[in-house]
């Protein structure tokens, strides 16, 4: 799935990052935990997450993410938009609760395996 | 290449949102050596661990990478309370970080054993109220 085809499934706007809204994605995962993040994520590309701050740009390029997307209306900073801008990552905010983002992104083919993982 | 490429990083622990910048830019370095993406990713992971855990719990330090030509190595020394069960410490789960810290997504208990997972070799050296130091090797 394309990126812009994401922000458009949610209503999202584009904070940063609108040159690489054509790139493609191919599995996201959900979490305000940073720690679950880096400790079980593998090979997603899009995090959907309801929390704000510089850690959670800098935990999606630590795990090479493409995407981060907040949730319910949450707004990142500026100086988390230069992180962003800094390490290629696209940055949308979206009016859905994370329950409702996750299930309309899923139920619409974004699934949760990894471009490296098996499909069982 | 004998002698090691040698990145030193000093991480504040007054900041939490600067936490992470060293480990942000030790990855870049990494890229324009042309390692494996593998193998960056997982040294970035256990050194964001390791950076993160210097500035919740020990409030900052130094972070000291070396690249040889068959490993990576990743040194991190703090002045901060120390660890008093190492072993407890490395145990899924847990955690003696404040509702505070959980509230800025972090505080599960996964980082060191993240750390471990992610490196090929890991010692940890701490005493209390002296200080912890952390050793990693990834092999290349
Ligand atoms: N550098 C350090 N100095 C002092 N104590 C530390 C240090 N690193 C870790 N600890 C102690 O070890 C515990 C476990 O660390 P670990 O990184 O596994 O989990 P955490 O940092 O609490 O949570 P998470 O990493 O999941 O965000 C910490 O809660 C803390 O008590
Ligand atoms: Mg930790």
């Amino acid at each position: 799935m394309k990126i812009l085809e994401i922000s458009k499934l949610l209503n999202a706007e584009i904070c940063c990052g609108e040159d690489r809204v054509e790139s493609e994605v191919c599995s996201a995962c959900g979490s305000d935990m940073m720690s679950d993040v880096l400790a079980f994520v593998k090979d997603q590309a899009v995090l959907l997450t309801g929390l704000v701050n510089s850690q959670v740009i800098r935990t999606a390029e630590m795990m090479d993410m493409r995407c981060v997307v907040f949730v319910r209306n949450k707004k990142p900073s500026e100086e988390m938009l230069e992180i962003a801008k800094d390490s290629g990552i696209v940055v949308l905010t979206s009016p859905m609760r994370m329950y409702e983002a996750c299930g309309t992104l899923y139920s619409n083919g974004l699934g949760i395996k990894g471009e490296n993982e098996s499909h069982e | 290449m004998s002698e090691p490429l040698v990145y030193t990083f000093a991480v504040d622990g007054d900041n939490f949102t600067s936490a992470g910048e060293a480990s942000v830019k030790m990855k870049k370095n990494l890229r324009m050596l042309a390692i494996s993406p593998d193998i960056i990713r997982r040294v970035a992971i256990a050194m964001y661990e390791g950076e993160i855990n210097m500035v919740i719990h020990a409030g900052g330090g130094v972070a000291t990478v070396s690249v040889y030509a068959d490993k990576i190595e990743i040194v991190l020394k703090d002045n901060g309370p120390g660890i008093a069960d190492v072993e407890l410490a490395m145990r899924e789960g847990f955690s003696t970080a404040p509702e505070t810290i959980r509230n800025l997504g972090f505080g599960a208990g996964m980082g060191l054993p993240n750390m471990k997972k992610n490196t090929d070799s890991m010692s940890i050296e701490s005493a209390l109220g002296v200080g912890t130091t952390i050793s990693m090797t990834v092999n290349l």
